[in-house]
């Protein structure tokens, strides 16, 4: 399939919009139903919006960014007319009477929507298990999984169904899966991408990004969803930055630093991916820096207090009133129990108990707001650091890609794979993961590039280095 | 009113009152009371998944201007969520400022002369209306419940008082100057009755000079009559437990306006535990210098001080006309006496038709200008009318509009001519030889007398200052 820069070129030189959309079906068709990507194709909806768009260009009109590209959209943005499930029962058969506004930008920016992908349960996971609609697999080996929760999202685009694909991002859920299957993947800044219409996991780390498979095809998505929004107070009042302008900027001159505690504990594998990229950087012109940030250690437990604890707020509204599945209880209290005992899964419960807990009378000064504590020194360790480095290298993923049910009876081995992901989650930041080389059984390994608040610009460019040196120019 | 045995009450009140803003506090539905149920509502009220809150910048400003009227310190503030189940609250949190309230520690001056700290006023969003069809008219044993959401997210602002209310009528008065300014400043519609306006009592009891007394909080106080009846009745039943060697438990008691005494609701070891977390979806809110300095500059004159302008218009006023004065106020009519007294006219007379006739028609003001209420007050000052007539020709003004000499005329409610007021008085003194020669021999509390006999015989038509002239000249 050809890249999103490629069908755009093509739909605004006068190529009907339906034959990539057409292309994307028949992909879809062949292994949807091995891979799982998707719960819901929206073949009338894509074709009625690949006509409008060919009905621009035949105005003279400018369909936007993303003429005709079809794209894939994780299932916890809400959609019109189609439904929106969080891969969870308890949203089963809901239809938003709204669009996020990243939905509407695509929209307006010419993209095609082909339908909703499969995720972990609310986005609470890292494999793309724990969705009640069954696993999705990884298109480059069916045995394992796509990572996650945007697993759906990552193996649209790994198994070429769409050019590109929206995640959303909490804590790797971008960065991880797009490692697992070879993608280039993006958390941006937060408060970059407007967060209104995206079904909320944790408000404050949540983010909504993009999966490609070329850095530009990365870059000209960000750029399309990207800017304020009078709709979500938290993001950003900064006018959108140009992206795709930069990403053949090199890294001359750059001072890239080399966290230890981004690479301590990953397999052989990855750390030599790692190396290799650090001395393809060097040899592009940057100075390297070793360091380290001992902070990144707390992470892990600061993130597992934070995200429940705002998740078992965030899904206290599934309870059966206005929307979804009701199970039916003698009173209202006992409706609302039974509906959310039916309809969430185990991790899901696990989290809103977890969060309970955290932010509980007599138990929140040890636990959420040591975490907050926590939070605020990694935010200045960031900071410390970014005084001496314009970015951060280190691992996407202490491994690639596992297999199934290999880490499912152990949530702590499950939450470990986001290790290297979540600090920047935490501190607000920008980071991306770009493939780059290979590991065990010839899977491809995620190298990740982190950066302060709106440095994706810096970001895109480094990570375009990598690219280009692994042969995927 | 007296506690038995040197007891003391201590009481604290939590006024809610509904902003009055256009549209609601985090969305752009109308804030409208009495709409068709479930009209006014969209994804960010009815906290539909993915929807997030949008702070309302007129609420902010309302919420300041309250601020600065009960003398508070504007501070750069947060909003957390308050977590607890609800079918009516529609995300199951409800967002609510927390430990750092847009304003803090004021106070607010009562006529009295006392003053009552005010702790802080914080803004929080309201919940939608839940409705319990069955026999038990509650949630629980309800055959079904139906919710109206038009309510969910209007904004409100809670204003605390401190614990430093020490009878029933001061707690009256502190809610009546409260509800006087917040109507003044355009804050809020002040109708207890529809909800706009709720408070909520902590009372204790205690001996002086020794701590107070556990606490229990009262609500259901849906008018102010209720409101001093509850507390009386709260602190009478506390000093009832004490005295008989019991203890008083802290707890939530609804007041029953029907049987006139509360009853427990929750106790405290109940009470919910609200995991308060800053809300993620709203940033920190830090109004600059130059906001809160329009806001203040927009803040108009205050009731407390509107009383005692219009009171310095009076000479040795009377508690009833101070009464007068404090309903015109209330119900925003200064400018009406304020035209009389520029006009040079008897403003004790304009207070009277003010704070009654114009009082009990207060949704038809708009038929009457200024103009023609000094003209009609001042037809009466010289006589051209009588009070009767005077008060007649307002409620014609009230309910058609008009001017006054018209409206007069239109009545038939001519003077009576001196020759006719005349010929009437000397029928009269004729018909009562005894009692005419009382008041000749210096009774003048017989004026009185043969005025009610003239006004009966004219039906109202006459003036009382010319009857007595007209007496006077044949004394």
């Amino acid at each position: 399939m050809k890249s999103a820069l490629e069908i755009a070129a093509a739909v605004r030189g006068g190529q009907s919009a339906l034959v990539a959309v057409e292309e994307s079906l028949t992909a879809i068709r062949a292994r949807n139903e091995e891979l799982n990507v998707f719960l819901y194709v929206d073949e009338d909806g894509a074709r009625a919006a690949a006509a409008r768009v060919d009905e621009q260009v035949r105005r003279g009109e400018d369909p936007g960014l993303l003429a005709g590209v079809p794209i894939a959209l994780k299932d916890n943005l809400c959609t019109t007319g189609i439904p929106t499930t969080c891969s969870s029962k308890i949203l089963e058969g809901w239809h938003p009477p709204y669009n996020a506004t990243v939905v509407d930008r695509l929209v307006a920016h010419g993209a095609i929507s082909m339908g909703k992908t499969n995720l972990d349960e609310f986005a609470m996971g890292s494999s793309t298990e724990n969705s009640a609609f069954g696993p999705t697999r990884n298109p480059l080996d069916p045995a394992r999984v796509p990572g996650g929760s945007s697993g759906g999202s990552a193996a649209a685009v790994a198994s070429n169904m769409t050019p590109i694909s929206l995640g959303s991002d909490t804590g790797g859920s971008i960065r991880q899966p797009a490692a697992l299957c070879g993608l280039v993947g993006v958390k941006p800044t937060y408060g970059l991408v407007p967060r209104y219409g995206l079904i909320a996991f944790a408000s404050s780390l949540d983010q909504i990004g993009p999966f490609a498979r070329s850095v530009s095809d990365a870059a000209l998505l960000l750029e399309a969803i990207a800017g304020h929004d009078p709709l979500d107070s938290t993001s950003l009042p900064e006018p959108t930055p140009s992206l795709l302008a930069h990403v053949a900027d090199g890294v001359a001159g750059k001072r890239i630093g080399l966290v230890r505690e981004l690479v301590d504990g990953a397999d052989d594998d990855v750390v030599r991916a790692v190396t290799k990229a650090v001395e393809t950087l060097k040899d592009a012109g940057a100075t390297i820096v070793e360091l380290s940030i001992p902070e990144l250690h707390l992470g892990l437990s600061a993130y597992y207090l934070i995200a429940p604890a705002e998740a078992s707020s965030n899904l206290a509204r599934f309870d059966g009133v206005r929307f979804g599945n009701r199970v039916d209880g003698e009173d209202v209290t006992a409706m609302m129990e039974a509906t959310r005992t039916a309809g969430f899964g185990a991790e899901v419960k696990r989290r809103i108990m977890l969060g309970t807990y955290a932010l509980s009378a007599g138990y929140f000064d040890a636990y959420y707001g040591q975490a907050l504590k926590v939070r605020t020194r990694m935010i200045e360790a960031f900071a410390t650091a970014y005084q001496q480095v314009d970015m951060i290298i280190g691992a996407t993923t202490p491994s690639v890609a596992f297999e199934f049910g290999s880490k499912t009876n152990d949530p702590m081995a499950m939450y470990l794979n986001d290790v290297f992901t979540i600090p920047t989650n935490l501190a607000g930041e920008a980071a991306i993961s770009v493939p780059f080389g290979t590991g065990e059984a010839n899977l491809p390994i995620g190298v990740q590039l982190l950066g302060p608040g709106r440095s994706e610009a810096r970001l895109f460019a480094a990570a375009r280095v990598l690219e280009i040196a692994d042969g995927r120019a | 009113m007296m506690l038995p045995n040197g007891w003391e009450m201590v009481v604290g009140l939590e006024v809610h009152t509904e902003l009055k803003t256009k549209t609601k506090l985090f969305c752009g539905c109308a804030n409208e009371f009495g709409s068709a149920p479930n009209s006014q509502v969209c994804p960010i009220c009815l906290g539909l998944p993915g929807s997030m809150p949008v702070l309302n910048e007129r609420a902010v400003e309302l919420a300041m201007a309250i601020g600065f009227a009960l003398n508070c310190t504007i501070q750069d503030s947060t909003f957390h969520r308050k977590n607890y189940f609800y079918p009516d609250m529609p995300k199951d949190y409800q967002v609510s400022q927390y430990d750092l309230p847009i304003n803090a520690r004021g106070y607010l001056d009562l006529p009295d002369g006392s003053r009552v700290s005010i702790e802080r006023a914080h803004m929080e969003e309201d919940t939608g209306k839940t409705t319990h069809l069955g026999t038990s008219g509650r949630i629980h044993g309800a055959d079904r419940s139906l919710v109206d959401y038009n309510r969910s997210g209007v904004p409100l602002v809670e204003i605390v008082s401190g614990p430093d209310i020490r009878n029933p009528q001061q707690a009256r008065d502190y809610v009546a100057e409260l509800r006087s300014i917040l109507v003044a400043i355009g804050a809020s519609d002040g109708r207890m009755e529809e909800g706009s306006l709720r408070v909520d009592a902590n009372v204790s009891v205690h001996k002086p000079d020794t701590p107070f007394g556990t606490r229990c909080e009262i609500k259901n106080l849906n008018s102010l009559r209720s409101l001093t009846r509850a507390i009386e009745y709260e602190a009478l039943r506390q000093i009832d437990v004490l005295e008989d060697g019991g203890s008083i438990r802290q707890e939530t008691r609804h007041w029953d306006e029907d049987r006139g005494e509360t009853s427990t609701l929750r106790v405290k070891e109940e009470a919910e535990d609200y995991r308060y977390f800053r809300e993620p979806d709203l940033v920190d809110l830090a109004p600059d210098q130059a906001w809160k300095d329009r806001v203040l500059a927009g803040l108009p004159k205050l009731p407390a001080r509107r009383r005692q302008d219009l009171e310095a218009l009076l000479t040795n006023p009377t508690d009833a006309q101070r009464d007068g004065v404090t309903t015109v106020v209330d119900l925003n009519l200064d400018i009406y006496v304020e035209g009389v007294a520029q006009a040079q006219g008897d403003v004790a007379l304009a207070v009277a038709r003010a704070a009654n006739e114009l009082a009990a028609n207060i949704e038809k003001l708009a038929n009457l200008s200024v103009e023609n209420f000094v003209a009609t007050v001042a037809m009466e000052q010289s006589g051209q009318l009588s009070a009767t007539q005077a008060k007649n020709v307002l409620s014609e003004l009230l309910d058609q509009g008009g001017d006054p000499v018209s409206v007069a005329r239109a009545k038939g409610f001519e003077q009576l001519s001196t020759d006719s007021l005349s010929a009437t008085v000397g029928e009269l003194i004729v018909a009562n030889p005894e009692e005419w020669q009382r008041f000749k021999d210096g009774d003048d509390k017989l004026a009185q007398f043969f005025i009610g006999l003239v006004m009966k015989a004219t039906k109202g038509q006459a003036n009382g200052k010319a009857v007595i002239a007209e007496l006077q000249s044949r004394r």
